[in-house]
């Protein structure tokens, strides 16, 4: 099933959303309002949005370190993202996870592993658990490139495919775990393949191209929650800051400034999806106003962030 | 809800039954009792859990691929959106491969995610040494997971003990790791028969009152420690024998209470000496109560070495009746 028009708009939005939340996150945090570390999700912003929006809120999700774009493409509220990058008590954990550690249960996401590969087998156990208590519903996790070399993706998507789990497994395939390659990296470079080896569906996807990565995953989420099992996604997309903000990288580059420029120019996701939208016959006014909508939504999450207390240091063992 | 306070107390209304045929029993109570208790594991029913197996759904019972890491890290998914599973790693020295997703998921993602996540979770496994299975089957490795912050770890050293703080564990909102002690599968002792009975994680037990010296044995230890208890009594010397039952969070008070009335301190376990329970007690027993030491306090435990493969050498690795006597009397 195709976007309806309101869904392309909501897709749209939630793109933008993605892009503004990391750009006013990456003056901050040069500006040193945020602490620690801070990836960037920019460039990646299709395949997040195309992948969340074949979901409903009930469905379960996991994640990276590369964890602001995630819970804002399932429908998050910005404010709380915001202040719990800047570690204040009303951030959305409390403060007590960070940048890399986003969770939002109200929006299904439970919990962004900076372990690598960490997620994989949670986002598998809540397809056991929705199995287990009939539920319809579904668990989705995203994954980098990176994560497909850890023991957890092979042992989970055994698991998974030998008990017909609801799961979709959505590798962020941007080419790069930090600086190493994926051809340095994986014996075989295609990730879609790797599926073959546990007898289930994988497919790549133009992950720049949101209605693309949609399309996949509502097969894909349709196949899991009528029993058919799990898929693997392999999304081809690119990372278009540097791997967390303000790292130096010495020595020879790791990729090409030709390549980073040529993703930034001509396949940004969410230029060529304006596009496409407009081109689709949705008035540029309809677009303005999101644009608009959304620059005040995040400046709004930035003052409430700024404007938040720290936590209180009586709240160092609350939920221990 | 019963709690035990001292053996005593449970020889009235229960039934004769091993260590082992009680950690059966309290998994089938509750898999009966609550249809969100799940259980996986490895072989499940070659290890004693046959029982439960044949008695339950399949979709129940996960019989599991040799896959400790993700197996352990399903259940953690699967207990944040409604299960209470209990993961079955059979063998201790198989949770270092279990550890990543215990340690980096399950004891923080309640902390990391500001009390959004619970995660309803028990972790077995089975300390099985002094059977000639060398090195990588023989460890006791809950020294290491207590000190990682969030983590509940049981390992009580009776029938009545490891069926209440196993059914304990299971309705607790929060992962338990039980370190079962293969050394006690065939310990008999008297079991209450209700569904209901429970045993609170966190509280001690003294198994035996006395006013010379006190003795804390761990798990296994806790069957010489016994027999070198009755032995010295016949001596005159008076021992107050504890088991703490729950290794973390540590009953410290009901120890210091006991050193303090009897200022001897003999802890003896079957770990590794270094950053063991053992050493734990001791540093909490020398900050609360050091004037009231009349000894200095001893530790008897396994060697800084790995369990060896040769009966004659590995005999001489855990601590016995005898050297616990020859502890104590050193305590004098």
């Amino acid at each position: 099933m195709p976007l309806t028009k309101t869904e392309k708009l909501e897709a749209y939005r939630r793109m933008l959303r993605i892009r503004k939340f990391e750009e006013e996150g990456t003056r901050l945090y040069r500006a040193g309002k945020i602490p620690g570390a801070f990836h960037s999700s920019i460039g990646q912003e299709a395949t997040i949005v195309g992948a969340c929006m074949a979901l409903r809120k009930d469905d379960a999700m996991t994640g990276t370190h590369r964890s602001h774009g995630h819970p804002i493409g399932k429908g998050a509220d910005l404010s709380g993202l915001m202040a719990e990058l800047m570690g204040k008590v009303t951030g959305i954990c409390g403060g007590r996870g960070g940048s890399m550690h986003l969770a939002d249960c109200s929006v299904g996401i439970i919990g962004e592993s900076a372990i690598v590969g960490g997620g994989i087998p949670l986002a598998t156990g809540c397809g056991l658990s929705f199995k287990v208590r009939r539920t319809d519903q579904v668990g989705l996790c995203f994954f980098g490139d990176g994560a497909v070399n850890q023991g957890t993706f092979h042992e989970s998507l055994n698991m998974a495919a030998l008990w017909k789990l609801p799961v979709i497994y959505v590798c962020e395939n941007n080419g790069y775990a930090i600086t190493t390659s994926v051809p340095r990296s994986h014996a075989q470079t295609s990730i879609a393949r790797r599926a073959d080896a546990y007898g289930m569906p994988g497919v790549t996807v133009d992950g720049q191209v949101i209605e693309s990565v949609y399309e996949i995953t509502s097969e894909a989420v349709a196949r899991a929650r009528f029993g058919g099992g799990p898929t693997l996604i392999e999304a081809k997309t690119y990372r278009f800051d540097e791997h967390q903000v303000g790292l130096f990288v010495p020595g020879t580059p790791y990729r090409a400034a030709e390549e980073v420029e040529e993703y930034r120019s001509h396949r940004d996701p969410v230029e060529l999806y304006r596009r496409v939208m407009l081109d689709s016959g949705i008035h540029p006014a309809e677009l303005t106003a999101i644009d608009a909508e959304v620059e005040l939504a995040v400046d709004e999450a930035c003052r409430f962030a700024a404007a938040s207390e720290q936590p209180h240091p009586s709240a160092l063992f609350e939920n221990m | 809800m019963l709690a035990t306070q001292g053996v005593g107390a449970l020889e009235k209304a229960g039934t004769q039954m091993t260590y082992l045929e009680a950690l059966v029993q309290a998994q089938i109570e509750e898999l009966e009792r609550d249809d969100s208790v799940i259980m996986m594991g490895e072989d499940l029913a070659v290890y004693g859990d046959g029982k439960i197996v044949d008695r339950f759904d399949p979709l129940r019972i996960w019989s599991t691929p040799i896959s400790e890491t993700s197996f352990t890290g399903l259940g953690i998914g699967a207990a944040i959106v409604g299960l209470r599973p209990i993961v079955a790693l059979s063998i201790a020295s198989f949770m270092y491969l279990a550890a990543d997703p215990i340690i980096n998921q399950a004891a923080k993602l309640r902390y990391m995610t500001g009390g959004q996540v619970r995660v309803p979770i028990v972790f077995r496994c089975s300390m099985y040494y002094g059977r000639s299975i060398a090195a990588q089957h023989s460890d006791r490795p809950y020294p290491m997971f207590m000190n990682v912050p969030g983590l509940k770890i049981i390992s009580p050293s009776c029938p009545a003990d490891i069926k209440g703080l196993l059914k304990s564990a299971v309705r607790d909102d929060d992962p338990v790791i039980i370190f079962e002690d293969a050394r006690l599968w065939s310990a008999k002792g008297t079991v209450p028969t209700s569904v209901d009975y429970l045993v609170p994680i966190g509280k001690a037990d003294v198994k035996r009152v006395g006013k010379d010296v006190t003795v804390v044995a761990i798990a296994g230890a806790m069957r010489p420690a016994l027999e070198a208890a009755e032995a010295l009594e016949d001596e005159g010397v008076s021992i107050e024998l504890i088991d703490p039952r729950t290794l973390k969070p540590l009953d410290v008070v009901t120890i210091i209470d006991s050193v303090t009335k009897t200022g001897r301190l003999l802890v003896v376990e079957n770990a590794h000496p270094v950053c063991s329970v053992a050493s734990e007690i001791a540093a909490s027993v020398a900050e609360a109560c050091f004037a009231e030491l009349k000894r200095p306090v001893k530790r008897l435990t396994a060697p800084d070495v790995h369990v060896p493969f040769s009966p004659a050498l590995e005999g001489m690795m855990f601590p016995n009746k005898h050297s616990i006597i020859q502890s104590v009397r050193s305590l004098l």
